[in-house]
């Protein structure tokens, strides 16, 4: 966003220029990359569908999340929780029509066969994508002032009575009109700014401490995450955190007007919401 | 003339199919699968740039060790020559090295086992996600080629195995810094026991900087060569050549 207009000038209704190119660019990086680790990295979970916290944690140890199925249901185990998720997860229909016994189904996994050695080809690959493409943001976004001025909370912001209206609005749909709807409002920041604060961060730490020859190089990994068992599991709920997020995210930009938001992240131009009847 | 709003539609329909199916074209074209596997190289040089030659894996105490240890791979093996070595607790089976060494070698299970012992507690990470912690005595790669002197075209260190996946014997290797590397070890017995036959024995390679496969178990010869062209489908490893694995297994 570019915080150099003048809000008097501005009319509701005309074209402004709205997100930056790096802002841009990154974002549309993502959007493929981002992709390409959930549905990899689904399928990587796929070879051993269990979670465990600590430092080691095989099929003899005590999960604390499971996927799996019998001869005829397939389920999810949350401590001692069992969720029925046949024709989902655990156990579905391939394809072909054949059942299957994996945990994630086919249309959710890259490649959607089984294929270990493949899905870490697509990980390993786009990883490099998701974390230089971060660091890069970081660094320019700092320097150009977007995230002191468009990210960060102000004190104002963070009052209880603030953010109470903030979700009152989002749940009556009550969309920013004319120039407010040029700054991300506070749920808004906290969204963008839990994912590239905090989730992107943690799951690219947490990805790299499944890594042996990174654990002997940064052996503090380890102890910031309590291991690599609970790194993994780290990593997975990180994963589930910004496919919510992104669920959310496309939910907003159809309820906030598809064709706007999209064009202004594409051409970086907005046009202006017109303010509601009184 | 394409409207800007249909442009945009396109786009995202586009980007939705280009996920679902396309995703799999992408995986089968050699292009593509080109490109994402320049990213092993990028990996392992990015890896080797900011970890010390001899960093060493975490050691752990016995406090820390799996109750039980996951055995995989091959577990038994029906070679009749291999039953016969196992009902005799291994007391005839030899290690050879050689290749591009200045003395090729055979070691009996006597000597190896009346040389320097290297215990180490460490975590072994499968590539599918779990990981087991158990304790390791065993002598280290270093001492057995020093021994045999490698030469000076010697690049990589081949392990020749005693399983067999259908025909196809099982094998690995590894470049001279993990072979030299301190915690690289032949080892011959696991938490206080001699090694059992679903963890390898007699002798199962421990190279702790990587992920499971690479560490051959029933270990028969130890090959030094100068490249890994030749050793069978060339990519170095069984899982490699045949389900396209990938070598550097340091991730």
């Amino acid at each position: 966003m570019s915080g150099e207009l003048n809000e008097a000038e501005v009319a509701a209704g005309a074209l402004v220029k709205r997100h930056r190119l790096s802002t841009r660019i990154w974002h549309w990086i993502n959007a493929f990359a981002v992709f390409a680790m959930l549905m990899s990295g689904l399928m990587i979970f796929n070879a051993h569908p269990r979670l465990y916290w600590g430092q080691y944690g095989a099929n003899f140890d005590t999960p604390w999340l499971s996927i799996g199925s019998t001869d005829t249901a397939g389920f999810v185990e949350i401590g001692t929780h069992r969720i029925d998720t046949t024709g989902v997860l655990g156990r579905w229909q391939d394809s072909e029509g054949r059942i299957q016994r994996r945990a994630f189904p086919h249309w959710v996994t890259i490649p959607s066969r089984y294929s270990l050695s493949g899905a870490r080809r697509w990980h390993l690959a786009f990883a490099w994508v998701l974390a230089v493409g971060l660091i890069v943001y970081l660094i320019t976004a700092l320097f150009n002032h977007h995230i002191q001025r468009d990210l960060l909370l102000t004190r104002n912001e963070l009052r209880p009575r603030s953010i109470w209206r903030d979700i009152a609005d989002h749940v009556r749909l009550r969309h920013p009109t004319g120039t407010a709807a040029l700054r991300y409002n506070i749920l808004q920041k906290f969204a963008y700014g839990g994912v590239i604060f905090l989730l992107l961060p943690l799951i690219v730490l947490t990805g790299l401490t499944m890594s042996p020859g990174i654990d002997a190089a940064w052996p503090w990994l380890l102890d910031l995450f309590g291991g690599r068992q609970s790194a993994r599991s780290l990593h997975f709920i990180a994963a589930m955190l910004i496919a919510l997020f992104i669920l959310v995210h496309l939910i907003m930009v159809v309820v906030a007007g598809p064709f706007n938001e999209i064009r202004s992240m594409i051409t970086g131009w907005f046009r202006l919401p017109k303010e509601r009847a009184q | 003339m394409i409207s800007r709003r249909r442009l945009i539609g396109s786009l995202g329909l586009g980007a939705g199919g280009l996920l679902l199916s396309g995703c799999d074209r992408l995986d089968r074209s050699p292009a593509f699968r080109g490109a994402l596997r320049s990213a092993e190289g990028l990996t392992m040089r990015a890896q080797r740039l900011i970890t010390d030659r001899a960093a060493l894996a975490r050691e752990f105490s016995e406090a820390d060790m799996s109750p039980v240890f996951r055995s995989n791979g091959n577990t038994q093996i029906d070679n009749p020559l291999y039953k016969a070595h196992a009902a005799t607790g291994f007391r005839d089976w030899q290690l050879v090295i050689d290749g591009a060494v200045g003395r090729p070698m055979t070691f009996s299970m006597a000597q190896i086992r009346a040389m320097p012992i290297r215990t180490q507690i460490t975590r072994h990470d499968c590539v599918e996600g779990w990981s087991a912690i158990g304790k390791w005595h065993g002598v280290p790669l270093k001492l057995l080629l020093d021994a045999a002197g490698m030469r000076s075209n010697a690049r990589y260190i081949v392990f020749h195995c005693a399983d067999r996946f259908g025909t196809s014997p099982y094998y690995e290797s590894i470049d001279l810094i993990d072979a030299f590397h301190p915690q690289t070890i032949l080892a011959w017995a696991m938490n206080n026991h001699v090694l059992a036959v679903p963890h390898g024995a007699p002798l199962r390679l421990r190279v702790e900087r990587q992920l499971g496969y690479k560490h051959a178990k029933f270990v028969e010869r130890i090959e030094a060569v100068a490249s890994l062209d030749h050793v069978y489908g060339g990519k170095g490893g069984y899982w490699e050549d045949v389900a396209d694995y990938e070598w550097y297994a340091g991730i």
